[in-house]
Order: structure tokens, then sequence, then C-alpha cells
């Protein structure tokens, strides 16, 4: 643990849409086993980042790699989104973005079409293989679906789960892909303080016993400030500050970018 | 007790004003159609005032029928108590053992006597009926689970057809040989198609499918070199069976049972597709298609695959379409048809197989038994389609199947 290993190492990263500059000049580090928040006002360009290393966007300039354990570091520059997941990276949506109509268990067993192979003929004959894998995929599914407590709510619809759930459900989801980064887009977005503190422990949970590291968006700064190893500050698509939270939470931009000019005064 | 039925009272009231309203509208509206008749020879006018009062009655209680259902359904929809009963049905036949089996048993054993049962005419129609049933699941699985609207799918039926056809005709192959690689040719047409319009969605790739549909029809139509135009190929064999000669009787009977073989394999592949690593793949592309690639789904080749398996069941039934009629033009492939068949799978109900099933029975059989109703029949066959739309737009099934398979499986795996 004495040299920080780098998960994701975003350089340079710049995106345009038409003229307008949404990232500019962005450096982005995530060291194995951290969890690091990315902050900022609305519009500062923070799911735009997310979108742009997850494939979704393609970035104007700039070098986005991830480095999986005992592989080579792979570019993710000009990958399909369902490449870069293939490469461990995995993420959640500001707006939930569940397979409304799917079971939840058959949402978790979705994500996990990436780390299996059953074709066209396994699906026809149902071979031997083909049964296992299924298997499997259930199995590991559930166990996933207990560790973010929605063990109960298996057979239920996505929709019909209440608001709290479907966040968990997201997490869980993405973390069937079998990820070495997990991007949380926002995940304390519209939750009571008392469903957010147990977000924070299952965030804690997850980086643990998964040993994923973690990206998150947020706006809630108790959650950010009590869990994160490491923060990033954007602005109006610059980034403004980096640090601990400590150093951050006392950053004159950051507070000048949060509270506006007249705190200057 | 008075003051119970009082608002109820009102609304009745209010109802049956509205609804003579309405029937004022209707006799307004067929004035000139139902009342006045010209006698352009005798250069005078017959008023039939019976017809005024015919459609005034009429109209006003089929409206007010329609109110009816329509403030049930409402009322049914706050309490959900219409769901409840059916998915408790639904449950009872998927849970119970005994139910299903001998359910299965029952409909397996009448359609095996059907033929001994009924004339060759309504053997006949059943085989149309189970070609359509096939062509629904086949759209099921582009439609219904993937959710990409193809207006086109005949094309790939008359792949099939004319498949057969050409083989036939030049080559002399036989039914047999034919069938694999009609649904081969017809997959090969489904990825030609899917390519183009990999990025498209929603109406645009509606739009797309539909032209599709119509160039292969019009190539069909102009290319006199291949297809023999608009005069079409006659003379196709039928169903070779050991070598041994048939009678068309025998022939229509024979062909039915290769229809009932042909739609369980279908249904037990496509069932099967359903629950698998590819089934699921694809509804969440339906669900999702954002999301569906964030999760590691590969979204060109879901497409392509939906479209390839999808297109294969119309190209085995076109090759049975060609056997059974003996006789192919390109006037049996319009976009009619594709509207057919998307109707079946929309009114069974999107993702259901037996859904698909029973809307195509329904959509199929009805125009035939609705001949006794002559000139009324299509009349009277939209009606019956508006009306299933309204009252249940989800279909006549909705496709709630698989989930319950699921829970059995979670819970078995909880128990030990």
């Amino acid at each position: 643990m004495t040299v920080p290993r780098p998960v994701l190492d975003v350089r340079g990263l710049i995106m345009d849409f038409g003229g307008l500059r949404a990232l500019d000049n962005i450096n982005i580090q995530v060291n194995s086993g951290e969890i690091v928040a990315l902050i900022g006002p609305n519009g500062a360009g923070k799911t735009t980042f997310f979108n742009c290393i997850t494939g979704l966007y393609e970035p104007t300039m700039g070098d986005m790699i991830i480095h999986t354990p005992g592989k080579d570091p792979v570019r993710l520059n000009r990958l399909k989104p369902n490449v870069v997941t293939e490469n461990g990276l995995a993420r959640t949506f500001q707006n939930i973005r569940l397979f409304q109509k799917m079971t939840v268990l058959e949402n978790v067993m979705v994500a996990r079409h990436c780390r299996t192979k059953s074709g066209i003929a396994g699906a026809i004959f149902r071979g031997r293989k083909t049964l296992r894998e299924e298997q499997e995929m259930v199995e590991h599914s559930y166990r996933l679906l207990e560790k973010v407590g929605l063990d109960s709510y298996v057979n239920e619809l996505a929709q019909e789960l209440p608001y709290g759930a479907q966040r968990r459900l997201e997490i869980a989801r993405a973390l069937a892909t079998e990820p070495i980064l997990l991007l949380l887009d926002e995940p304390a977005a519209g939750m009571n303080p008392k469903e957010t503190h147990e977000l924070d422990q299952l965030i804690t949970r997850i980086k643990e016993e998964e040993g994923v590291s973690i990206l998150l968006i947020e706006h809630d700064m108790k959650l950010v400030m009590s869990i994160s190893d490491r923060i990033y500050v954007l602005d109006y698509g610059q980034m403004i500050a980096q640090g601990t939270p400590r150093e951050v939470s006392e950053n004159r931009n950051v507070i000048k970018a949060y509270l506006g000019e007249a705190f200057d005064a | 007790m008075k003051t119970d039925w009082k608002p109820l009272m009102q609304r009745v009231s209010s109802e049956i004003i509205k609804s003579i309203v309405v029937s004022l509208w209707f006799v307004f509206l067929t004035f000139p159609l139902m009342v006045m008749k010209i006698r352009p020879l005798d250069q005078t006018i017959e008023w039939r005032w019976m017809n005024l009062v015919y459609v005034g009655v009429g109209a006003f209680f089929l409206s007010f029928v329609w109110r009816y259902l329509m403030a049930r359904k409402e009322r049914g929809s706050e309490k959900e108590e219409g769901d409840s009963w059916q998915k408790r049905i639904g449950m009872k036949i998927r849970s119970d053992k005994r139910v299903s089996v001998s359910g299965l048993i029952g409909v397996g054993v009448f359609v095996l006597i059907f033929p001994f049962l009924f004339s060759s005419y309504q053997t006949s129609i059943m085989i149309t009926a189970l070609m359509y049933v096939m062509l629904g699941l086949g759209l099921n699985i582009v439609v219904g689970l993937a959710g990409l609207l193809d207006l086109g799918y005949v094309a790939f039926y008359a792949v099939g057809a004319y498949f057969y056809a050409l083989m036939n005709h030049h080559f002399g192959i036989g039914f047999w040989a034919a069938l694999p690689f009609a649904g081969g040719l017809a997959a090969v047409f489904g990825i030609l198609l899917g390519f183009p319009v990999l990025r498209l969605k929603g109406d645009y790739l509606a739009i797309v499918t539909l032209g599709f549909g119509e160039i292969i029809r019009l190539i069909l139509e102009n290319w006199n070199e291949l297809s023999y135009g608009p005069s079409g190929i006659a003379g196709i064999s039928r169903p070779g069976f050991f070598g041994i000669e048939l009678t068309l009787q025998q022939h229509t009977v024979y062909l039915f049972y290769i229809m009932v073989a042909l739609v369980a394999l279908t249904t037990i592949v496509v069932s099967r597709l359903r629950n698998s690593r590819i089934g699921r793949a694809w509804i969440a592309l339906r669900e999702d298609e954002v999301a569906c690639q964030a999760m590691g789904i590969d979204k060109t080749r879901t497409k392509l695959t939906a479209f390839a398996l999808g297109a294969t069941w119309a190209g085995f039934v076109g090759c049975i379409f060609a056997a059974k009629t003996t006789f192919i033009n390109p006037a049996s492939f319009t976009f009619m048809e594709s509207a057919m068949i998307l109707s079946i799978v929309v009114l069974g109900g999107m993702g259901s197989i037996v859904g698909v099933m029973v809307g195509a029975l329904v959509l199929i059989l009805l125009p035939e038994y609705l001949r006794a109703f002559s000139e009324y029949r299509m009349l009277a066959f939209g009606a019956s389609m508006v009306i299933i739309m309204v009252f249940r737009p989800q279909g006549i099934i909705s496709g709630i199947r698989q989930r319950y398979e699921f829970r059995k499986q979670a819970q078995q795996e909880v128990s030990p």
C-alpha cells in the first residue's frame, strides 16, 4: 500500500459540444481501493465526464486509461459503451435507468451478460453448459441483491420498487458486471437522511467486500465529506480544486463556486 | 337510503344526456346517407324516416353501453380488481401442474383430431390461422421482445415463399429440402435489413422497415426475369409424403399436421429464447438502450440477432405458404399483411406467447366466421379491434409469464 496503484487515469480531457467547451483539460486519477468524489454546481460537467469515460460521448481530446490488475492498460477512447464495461468500468445513472418491466433479479442478470457467453444454440437446446451458466448467473445475482438488501424483492418488477430501493438496485446491477471501478452518478439524489446514511455504509461495504474503487458524483456534502478519500471539484468545465475533504472544504475557489462572488466582498 | 342513490342517479342522468347528444349528432351526420334516398331517374327523393329513428336509438344505446364500460374500467383500474383475478388465474395455471398439464393435453388432443371433426374447408382456414400464429411469434421477437417496430415483416415472408417457389420451379427441389434454407435465407435478409437501421428507433425505424417491405414487393413485381412479375409462379409442389401420392384432402390434413408441429417447435424455441441470456438482452434493449449498453450488452449484435431470429420464422411460413397455395404472386405480400401480423402481436399482447397465439386465432378466424354478416364483416372486425385496444391496451394476454419461473428458481436456492 505504499505506492498508490492507479485504476483510472484521465489526462487532458476536453469535450466540446459545438462551440461550447463542456470539459476543459480535466485530469483525474482514481487509485485502487479509493473512494473519490467529483463535485461541483449544477451544469459543471460532472455527468458529461461520466458519459465521456463510459463511451457514451466521444471526447474531443485527451487520454482515458484503465489499469486492470494483471492486464495491459486499456485506452478507453473511442471504445463502445459495452466494451468499456467489459474492461471493468460500470456505472449508475443520475435519473434512474432500470429495466422497468423486468424483475429485480432479471435486472441484475442482464448485467451478467458480458461475463457469460451462451449463445443462440445454447438457449434453444439448453445443454448442460448453458444450464450451469444460467444457474451461476441466478446465484451470483441473488448474492448481489442480498448484499444491497433487496433479496426480498427478487420477483417484483423494477418499476414497482420504492425509490431508494431502485437506487440500490442500480448499484447491484452495476456490480454484476464485475467492475474494478464503480461510477456512481448522484446515488443519494432524492433520498432521505436515513436512506443516505444507509447508502454511506453500503458504499463503504461494497468497496471493502467487492474490492472495487469508487468514483462518485454527489451533491450531498455530508455524504461526500464522510466517505471520500479525495475530492475533485468542477465548475463550468474547469477543475477548480482537488484534495482531501478537509482541503477542499477550505478552498476559496470552491466556496466561491458554491456560494457566489458575494461571499468575497 | 334515498340519499345514497342520489349521486348515482345524477351520474346516470348526466350520462343519459350525453348519450342523447351523441345520438343526435349521429342522426345529423348520417342524415343524408341513411334518410334521403335520391332516385335520379324519377327525380324524386324518398324520405326514410324510420332509419332516422333506428340510427338515433342505436347510437344512443351504443354510446350508453360504451360510457358504462369506460366507467367500469376506470373504477377497475382504481382498485386493480381486474388485474388481480387475471393474475390469480394465471398463477393458478402456472403453479398447479395438474391444471396446466391437463389443459395442455386437452388442447393437444383437440388439435390432433381437429381435421377429422371438421371439414377440409375448416381445416384449411385453421392452417392459415396457424401460419399467422407462427408469423406472430416471429414478429413478437422483434417487436414484443426487442422493441424494434418493424412494419416490413412481410418481406421475409415473401423471401421464404419465393425461395421455395423458384427453387421448385427451376430445380425441382422439394418442400422439405427447401424449408430450412428458406428460413436461413430470411435470416440473412433480416441481417441485411438490420445493418442500415441499427441507429434508428421508434418512428424512424418503422418508416425504414416499411420501405424495405415495399422494396422487396416492388422487386418481385418488376424483375420479370427473376420472379415472373405480377403473374407470379404457378404449379409449386405440395409437401411430399414419403413419395406417396395424396389427394387434395389428404394434403390439407397433412399440411395441418406439419403446421401444428412447426407451431409447437416455434413455441418451444421462442419461449426458450425469451428466458435466455439473449432474450433478456432483447428485453433490456427494449426497456432502455443506454442502460443496456452500459451494462455491457453489444447493441449491434443484439439487434441483429433479433432481426435474424425474427425473420427466420417468416421464411419458414413463406415456404409453407407457397406449398399450400401452389401459386404465389407479389399481391400476397402487401403492406396489409405486415399490418395484420403486427396487429396480431399488439392485440394478443406484446411479448406474450399465448397472447400472440390467441391474437392470431381471433384476427384470422373472426373475419372467416363473420362471413355470415356479409358486408358488415370488416366493420365488425375493425370495431372489435378498437374495442380490445380501448379496454385492454396491454393486449388480450399480457406477458407476465416468465416472472413466476424466476420466483421458483430463486426460492429453490434460498431454501437449501
